[in-house]
């Protein structure tokens, strides 16, 4: 299997040699039970790292991904309050996250201004919307029905339902990023955006599709997030978009676009959720967790870049055997 | 025989450049030809006709004795034209299957793209070319000889009858070549026409079967390689064109200003030495990627050197930055002016004093004053026209950014001068005044290395040339063995003609 | 018999300077600044009073101290999203000065040398290793806050000398505050560094073609830790400021100025891909984010919908000539 190249593979060592270090202490951090709600706890990392792991294939980046989701959270939890159907309500977050997303899309595509200005926009504006639609008015647990909270939490074979979202949607991106013309025009447009030209790719609408997904995601974990802790306000997952471009640097997503695989992105949020998990089983203070994360990422960044340093143009007759 | 593809009159223009003057062209099935000629002869202009990337502004394009018209590089494709272009650009990223097969993958269930079928096709499109390459490997991984096997693979999966070779061996080692031959010999086999771009005549002879020559965009000769030899073919592509004059010269040579010696570097080039004078023009001459462009920006500061030492008016000194070798005395008029020449953005006087701002300040304070006088100075001995100072220099046209980056250089009064490719791709008028300031600032005393590959150019200005290949010195040429037919012959490393 | 023809003469400019200052983007913002002055006090009582104004100020004078820095830093083409927890970190080793016994003048040195050593942290990973700036900084984010994080957890530092109160809280003469004086003074000097001198000229060429730059004597990778350094000493003196008005430390403190640094230096006009902007501009953006959130807040509107308001004015003053031009 070529499935797991190298930086995937040594990203995976690294999570499994310090699971393996603090099981060797703490053997309660590795039991099934214990790990499942890891992987739980990190899902709407991986569900927004997937789409933000796109986006940057196409040398873009979306800012906007946390205030969609609290958007979207945000009009989930009203429309359970008004009485509207679960199934109504999971179908309107994802169509409301893809237009969301298509916003950033369409002024990334068709204006042409920087995707991070768009975003680092529409951020602000997506969270100032909440607080139009409620004043600032949280709306809490005693307000949301049973079913609208259970969803999310209903174990199945031991992983709660969110956690099997989160397998699900890297399953389903893992088909199309692997198996479909978009996909693979991700990479195109990233990697080499005139050469895509010729391949008879249109630049600008696929990076439009990749805010569509990054948006559509963000739309679902935005129902997740507010069913399963129970609670939606305007600063829900307030700063949370910088996590997800850190989880897919770590997970060896070329910022400059084109490069990397969705296993990286998994496997770097994976790293900043076990770390999260792990440091208050170990006795080491949460506050640490920042600093932690953020010296992963430079780490990440300085081993990539010296991993793919462009080689020079061999002339020499005897350098080129 | 009918050729497959038949080209007449066609004529292409480009502001201020006739690229293409009623030439012509036919290809063959089964056949090779090779297109033959200068930098500058027309060549790349014609493969973009014929992928459709440019629209001739006359002349008739036929296939199988039908007219045809290539409004896109689709429709060239759709025709069954294909080129494999000097440099490949395809995806790193992506296996090498999907390099063969983006944008027309075959499909299976669900309209998803069907690896298997995918990789069974990239492996029989490898097979067909002799190429011993896994569908699945990352291109990154691959070396130059294999990309370029993808990029013809890439090319055939197209059901393709005209395949454009386009200097295909220039970046390939010795063993990689012969792969090559082998592959060309197929897709003859295969019926295909191809046209076959090369400066290395001891591959024509190999591998052509009719050639084509073209001269300064203009239609020379053609004919079976078998009833022509290797002097009739120099002597058509050199054969000196009457409308290129160049300046007659005081040659006043004078103390040496700068030697170099032993200058090695791990994978670009071995043992450079030479001396360069006062008052000097000295040639580099070679084929494209002989080495000479990255000598020269190793001497600039670009790279460091692994080996050797250069002296500069008799001190020696380390130039490990460009800064440096400002300092030294040493700058360059580099080939790649969209990238590396004029800052574009910048308006005209601030792209001149760039490198002298130290000259036209007070403690780090820009005087606005002497920045205008300065660029008024150099601009207007270059004879620059433009608008206004304040211009974009990104407006002006090709030789008259390459005025600006030689003003600008002037303007830091440097002892030595390197100029890389200095009138490619620039009009004819430029061309003559960037050729008549070369020899009046050589007259007053300032060192010149000028890299070229256009020979008349090299013969006409040069007091000697140095000739590279693969990365080394192959041989120097002065006074009477300065000829055409020996910077040819030994660029290419052929034998000195008896 | 012929003359040779004289040398042609070129202007040294197209257009006088009013066509062009007409012509500039900044005319659009003194416009703008104008419109909001206006409305606000038509729409507010309490606008115009001397007071009131002057406690406006306090709404971006630390921000803008960055912004200039940021400014150049993002011309140059490159970004430092790290600012506002270099902040956190310079204000938590002021707390840290503070507990040791420092007064007022060590308090405010280390705030500034910690800045300066943080933005040289940066400057080394992306000058000296070449690594890209907006990944290293959204590391080094976090990075320098977390630290601020261990250091203090969910505590804050409080209890500074009476004497530090002034850099965020004094008062120069009768309104004018020492951070407003602060404000200009930096705006003369980063104006003086990026429009009148040799440094300021090598930040624009970098900018526009780094490659070219370098092939042209600069030295890319100098200037460009050099524009890291002072983005960190401007974000230590700005610490300075924060801490000395708030009168205290948390580790929180600054969250999310690094955006709204960004957004007052793209609204000021600088072209958030480099090559293009100026000082003034970004001293009118500051202005403007200024009145807007002092008028929304005389309103009794809430700050998120101000911020609503500015998201809408980064994105449209981007699209407009965008869109203008395509016509």
């Amino acid at each position: 299997m070529k499935l797991l190249r190298q930086r995937e593979t040594l990203l995976a060592l690294v999570i499994l040699a310090s699971i393996a270090v603090i099981a060797t202490r703490f053997p309660a951090f590795v039991t099934p039970h214990n790990l499942a709600n890891v992987f739980n706890d990190t899902s709407p990392l991986i569900l927004l790292a997937i789409g933000q792991m796109i986006v940057i294939l196409t040398k873009c980046i979306d800012l906007s991904v946390a205030a969609n989701l609290a958007l979207t959270g945000m009009v989930a939890a009203l429309m359970n309050g008004a009485g509207v159907p679960l199934p109504l309500i999971l179908l309107t977050v994802v169509a409301l996250g893809a237009v969301l997303g298509a916003v950033n899309g369409l002024l990334v595509w068709k204006v042409g201004i920087p995707s991070i200005v768009v975003t680092l926009g529409t951020m602000t504006i997506y969270r100032g919307v909440i607080f139009l639609m409620t004043d600032g008015k949280w709306v809490n647990a005693h307000e949301m029905t049973d079913a609208f909270k259970a969803l999310p939490r209903h174990v199945i074979l031991g992983l709660p339902v969110m956690g099997w979202v989160a397998i699900a949607m890297i399953l389903i991106f893992a088909v199309v990023l692997t198996r479909t013309a978009l996909g693979r025009a991700f990479y195109a447009v990233g990697g080499n955006p005139h050469a895509a030209v010729y391949a008879g790719i249109d630049v600008g609408r696929t990076q439009f599709w990749a805010f569509v997904i990054s948006g559509a995601l963000a739309g679902l974990t935005g129902y997740l997030w507010v069913a399963r802790y129970a609670v939606a306000y305007v600063d829900v997952a307030g700063g949370f978009e910088l996590d997800v471009v850190a989880a897919c640097v770590i997970g060896g997503i070329a910022i400059a676009g084109g490069a990397g695989s969705i296993w990286g992105a998994l496997l770097g949020a994976l790293f900043l959720g076990v770390i999260k998990n792990a440091l208050p089983v170990v006795g080491i203070s949460p506050f640490w967790q920042m600093a932690i994360s953020g010296t992963a990422i430079v780490l990440a960044v300085a081993f990539n870049a010296a991993q793919s340093r462009p080689k020079g143009r061999i002339i020499l007759r005897e350098a080129s055997q | 025989m009918q050729p497959v593809l038949r080209l007449r009159g066609i004529s292409k223009s480009f502001p201020g450049v006739k690229a293409l003057s009623d030439v012509q062209l036919d290809l063959y099935p089964g056949q090779v030809t090779a297109l033959i000629g200068e930098n500058g002869a027309g060549k790349s202009t014609i493969v973009k006709v014929l992928t459709g990337i440019y629209q001739p502004d006359a002349g008739t394009i036929e296939i199988d004795g039908r007219a045809a018209r290539f409004p896109s590089a689709d429709a060239a494709a759709q025709a069954g034209v294909t080129a494999i272009h000097q440099e490949t650009v395809l995806f790193d990223e992506l296996s090498v299957a999907e390099n063969i097969w983006l944008g027309h993958a075959p499909r299976g269930r669900f309209g998803l793209i069907n690896r298997a079928a995918m990789r069974d096709g990239a492996r029989r499109l490898l097979d067909g070319i002799g190429a011993k390459i896994d569908p699945d490997a990352r291109l990154g991984d691959l070396g130059i000889a294999s990309r370029h096997m993808v990029a013809i693979a890439r090319a055939l999966s197209i059901e393709a009858r005209v395949v454009i070779l386009d200097e295909p061996t220039a970046a390939l080692s010795h063993k990689e070549i012969q792969e090559l031959y082998e592959l060309v010999e197929t897709l003859k086999a295969q019926g295909k026409a191809i046209l076959f771009i090369s400066h290395k005549f001891d591959e024509i002879f190999r591998i052509a079967d009719r050639y084509t020559v073209f001269r300064d965009g203009q239609f020379v000769g053609e004919g079976a390689m078998a009833e022509v030899n290797e002097g009739q073919l120099v002597q058509m592509m050199v054969g000196r064109s009457v409308d290129q004059i160049f300046p007659v010269r005081d040659r006043n040579i004078g103390a040496p200003v700068l030697t170099v010696s032993g200058y090695s570097h791990p994978t670009e080039f071995a043992d450079i030495g030479f001396t360069l004078h006062r008052g000097e023009i000295l040639g580099f001459y070679g084929l494209v990627g002989a080495g000479r462009s990255e000598v020269m920006q190793a001497l600039f500061g670009i790279t460091t050197p692994s080996k050797g030492a250069c002296k500069i008016a008799g001190q020696v000194r380390v130039i490990r930055s460009t800064a440096e070798a400002v300092e030294a005395g040493i700058v360059y008029v580099p080939e790649d002016r969209g990238r590396q020449g004029a800052v574009k953005g910048l308006p005209i006087f601030q792209n001149v004093t760039l490198p002298s701002l130290g000259a036209v300040s007070r403690a780090g304070f820009l005087r606005m004053a002497d920045e205008f006088s300065l660029a008024r100075d150099y601009t207007q001995r270059l004879d620059l026209r433009a608008a206004a100072l304040d211009q974009d220099v990104g407006l002006l046209s090709g030789g008259n950014q390459q005025k600006v980056v030689i003003a600008k250089w002037l303007a830091t009064k440097p002892r030595v001068i390197i100029l890389d490719e200095p009138t490619k791709g620039i009009d004819i008028g430029s061309k003559a005044a960037v050729h008549a300031f070369m020899a009046e600032l050589a007259a007053q005393g300032l060192a010149i290395i000028m890299v070229s590959s256009e020979i008349p150019e090299v013969l006409g200005m040069s007091d000697r040339v140095i000739v590279m290949r693969e990365g080394r010195i192959v041989d120097e040429v002065a006074g009477d063995r300065m000829t055409p037919e020996t910077l040819v012959r030994a660029a290419a490393g052929l034998a000195v003609a008896a | 018999m012929t003359t040779p023809a004289p040398p042609r003469l070129i202007p040294d400019r197209l257009h006088g300077r009013t066509t062009r200052a007409l012509r500039s983007w900044e005319a659009i913002l003194v416009a703008v600044a104008i419109a909001v002055f206006i409305a606000n006090s038509f729409l507010s009582p309490y606008f115009l009073n001397a007071w009131n104004l002057s406690d406006a100020t306090f709404n971006f004078t630390e921000k803008a101290l960055i912004a200039f820095a940021m400014a150049m830093l993002i011309i140059a083409g490159e970004i430092d999203l790290s600012v506002a927890s270099i902040i956190a970190l310079a204000s938590t080793a002021m707390g840290l000065a503070m507990t040791a016994g420092a007064g007022v003048p060590v308090i405010v040195a280390t705030g500034i040398a910690t800045g300066v050593i943080c933005g040289a942290i940066n400057g080394f990973l992306v000058a000296g290793l070449g690594l890209p700036s907006i990944v290293v900084t959204i590391g080094t984010m976090s990075l320098f806050r977390g630290v601020a994080f261990i250091v203090l957890g969910d505590q804050a530092f409080t209890g500074y000398p009476p004497g530090l109160a002034y850099f965020g809280q004094g008062y120069v003469w009768w309104v004018i505050s020492f951070e407003l004086v602060l404000f200009a003074l930096c705006a003369v000097i980063y104006w003086a560094l990026l429009h009148r001198t040799t440094f300021g000229r090598a930040v624009y060429a970098i900018g526009n073609n780094a490659t070219a730059a370098q092939f042209s004597g600069i030295r890319v990778a100098r200037v460009r830790f050099i524009l890291f350094l002072l983005t960190g000493l401007m974000s230590g003196i700005a610490a300075v400021c924060l801490t000395s008005r708030l009168g205290s430390t948390r580790p929180s403190i600054a969250t999310g100025w690094e955006l709204e640094v960004v957004t007052m230096v793209v609204l000021g006009g600088v072209n958030i891909l480099g090559g293009s902007g100026t000082i003034p501009g970004v001293v009118l953006a500051a202005i403007i984010m200024g009145l807007v959130t002092f008028g929304f807040g005389l309103l009794n509107v809430p700050g998120i919908v101000m911020s609503i308001f500015l998201g809408a004015l980064l994105i449209g003053v981007i699209a407009l000539p965008r869109l203008m031009r395509r016509k």
